[in-house]
């Protein structure tokens, strides 16, 4: 390890520091604790400020952001340092959680609780309405229409993801060369936004009615080419929900893969060539002893997924008129109620409930953190 | 040897491995293709058309991507994902690596129970903290009367968007680095502490660069997860052409042009670029960095 001249200087167990050098940093020190509230209301006056130069307002951002929180940390801890010798060390623990500890009470604890609270108020949170903000989630046509389609999501896309991840890569296992060429590009959608996703299907299923023009859709033309009408893929009750669906599972089909490829490489060699010795065909091995040795993994790959569908939205916003299509879903009715419309009550009971749906996954979560610390 | 024989890969399975690669590269083709076609032509035809005859003159353009990126307001949008993204990507990890490190190797009271709290907060659905931190941000915040968070109107601001990305990020960013911070062998940080170092000094010097995996990994997770969010940028940017950020620019053009499919699949094509160079240059951590993160919540 190599110690800068900094560091050498003031050590901790070292309370009286050369004369110089420690006036030096004393002026250092006043210098960031005047200097930075000065820099940061410079820079949050510039950044709001509509007419100054974009390029400077980004610098400033990212050089503010970047440097201003390393600098914080630095500042507190400069400031334990100065404190009575005994208190020191109990104190500097909360220098390295504090700032996350704070963030996470302000932007996650407290909206929480406070979510929960707005979910029995009315729509600007004034007065108490009771149970009235659930019963329009659990009695609203497009609300039940998004329970039922969000309900749909949450099977469909983790099963068709995980099954076609499977197959893929127990079949690529066995390429002798291109294996991760193969990879990348099935979990290459990763890469991508939602909103970018969902405008590449629009190509896709894009549709014109008969005699105005070509379809320039390659679902359209197929479907044409097969002598059928057009058909507008996206309108299309109920099946334009599986439309958008295999969006979904064209961008987290390579998450599978990917994970469950690396749980059967896992899986050790000797066990499934002495089974392959003892006559058992391909199939057997795949389901005798892949699926049980990575049954773990597959629990796990799908409770994500469940949870990422649950949350679906931005696929259903760019598409378009989600009421007319009849392709609501929860997060996005929550989008909707709340900022589109307006009601915050509305918005906060459609939040509480993908919060329940979580809390099963949240406390699983917790609990095996908790059995692996017990081995630890 | 005729066992390891059957292992390997038929025809049918590289076939098979083949037909579905297709169909997965397929729908990214087409928006590929189809932005370097000029109107008249993507409007009549389909993209496909145009692999039949590549080297035709006038086939192929880039003026799609310069009235995007101009008139389309595409270039302004990207500055302001690079300005959302840098901070939004660096400020968590940095506050998480802090935390990470007191939650490994320093003593105090609460530890196990704040951490466990870190878990739990890992899965909580970002839609529960919309309306409150909206309300904070246009209104302040008071509790007994007393104000606990100034009223400094961050609805619409850089610093509004990067501490909202912060808070939803923090969670799995304290989780995965303490997972890796807390496995490093005890005995090179009792050997540093021998020798006279501190905790920051300790942390800086020696924790951060043997951390630089796991920090790779979150960091494109973190970057992919803000350079392709919708619904925060929604919510706390807003869609004002000044302010609006690749994926709500794409997501206003796709609203208002939805069938000029030679500026979409071109605007779409400006924000995929970016997320697809991380992903064919760091692709080793791209991959380890997404696994991570699924838990996101």
């Amino acid at each position: 390890m190599s110690d800068g001249p900094e560091t050498q200087a003031v050590p901790t167990t070292d309370p009286a520091p050369a004369g110089a050098a420690r006036w030096a940093r004393l002026l250092g020190a006043v210098a960031v604790v005047v200097g930075l509230p000065l820099l940061a209301r410079w820079a949050y006056t510039f950044m709001k400020d509509g007419d100054a130069n974009r390029f400077a307002v980004v610098g400033v951002a990212i050089l503010l952001g970047v440097l201003g929180v390393f600098a914080l940390f630095w500042l507190m801890d400069e400031i334990v340092d100065r404190l009575p010798h005994g208190w020191r060390e109990g104190a500097r623990p909360y220098v390295f959680v504090g700032p996350a500890l704070v963030i996470l009470s302000v932007f996650l604890i407290y909206p929480v609780v406070n979510t929960v609270i707005l979910s029995f108020k009315d729509r600007s949170g004034d007065s108490w309405v009771g149970l009235d903000n659930y019963r329009f989630v659990f009695t609203d046509e497009s609300m039940l229409r998004s329970l039922r389609n969000t309900g749909l999501w949450i099977v469909v896309v983790p099963a068709v993801a995980l099954t076609i991840g499977l197959l893929f890569a127990t079949l690529a296992d066995r390429l002798q060369r291109g294996e991760s060429l193969a990879k990348s590009l099935i979990f290459l959608p990763m890469a991508i936004s939602f909103v970018g996703a969902a405008v590449t299907f629009r190509l896709i299923y894009s549709y014109r009615p008969a005699g105005f023009g070509t379809n320039i859709g390659v679902l359209n033309a197929i479907w044409q080419g097969l002598g059928n009408e057009p058909v507008p893929w996206l309108t299309e009750k109920p099946w334009n929900n599986l439309m958008l669906m295999v969006i979904m599972v064209w961008m987290q089909t390579g998450f599978a893969m990917v994970v469950l490829s690396s749980a059967i490489k896992a899986i050790p060699e000797e066990i499934t060539e002495a089974a392959r010795i003892d006559g058992a065909t391909e199939w057997q091995v795949f389901r005798h002893i892949t699926i049980p040795s990575i049954l773990p993994t597959i629990v796990v790959v799908t409770t994500y997924m469940v949870i990422n569908a649950l949350k679906v939205f931005d696929i259903v916003f760019v598409m378009g008129s989600p009421e007319n299509n009849g392709t609501e879903v929860v997060a996005e009715r929550m989008l909707t109620w709340f900022f589109l419309r307006n009601n915050d009550g509305y918005g906060a009971a459609v939040a509480v409930v993908l919060f329940l749906a979580v809390i099963p996954v949240m406390v699983w979560n917790v609990r095996r953190f908790r059995a692996e610390e017990a081995i630890r | 040897m005729s066992v390891g024989e059957r292992r390997k890969a038929g025809w049918f399975v590289r076939i098979t491995i083949l037909v579905v690669v297709l169909i997965w590269i397929f729908p990214a083709a087409g928006v590929l293709i189809t932005s370097f076609r000029p109107e008249a032509a993507s409007e009549s035809t389909g993209w496909w058309t145009s692999l039949a005859h590549p080297f035709r003159a006038g086939e192929w353009t880039i003026e799609n991507y310069r009235s995007v990126l101009d008139a389309g307001g595409f270039k302004n949008a990207l500055l302001n994902s690079l300005a959302v993204v840098l901070p939004s990507t660096v400020i968590p990890i940095t506050i998480a690596a802090f935390a990470a490190y007191a939650f490994s190797w320093m003593e105090f009271r609460g530890r196990q129970v704040m951490f466990v709290l870190v878990v739990a907060l890992m899965v909580v659905p970002l839609q529960m903290a919309l309306i409150p931190i909206l309300r904070l941000y246009t209104g302040g915040g008071e509790l007994f009367g007393m104000t606990v968070f100034p009223d400094l109107d961050l609805n619409g601001t850089f610093l509004g968007i990067w501490l909202a990305h912060t808070a939803f990020g923090l969670p799995l960013a304290t989780y995965l680095l303490r997972n890796y911070i807390g496995s490093l062998p005890s005995s090179i940080i009792e050997s540093a502490k021998i020798d006279g170092a501190d905790h920051f000094t300790i942390f800086t010097r020696l924790i951060v660069p043997l951390s630089v995996p796991a920090l790779a990994a979150f960091t494109i997770f973190q970057f992919l997860w803000v350079w392709n969010d919708l619904l925060v940028a929604y919510v706390f940017l807003g869609g004002t052409r000044d302010n609006q950020v690749v994926t709500i620019a794409l997501q206003g053009l796709a609203g208002s042009r939805g069938q000029s499919w030679h500026l979409l699949t071109s605007a779409a094509f400006v924000t995929m670029a970016l997320p697809l160079v991380v992903f064919f240059s760091l692709q080793r951590y791209f991959v380890r960095g997404l696994t991570a993160g699924a838990v996101k919540g």
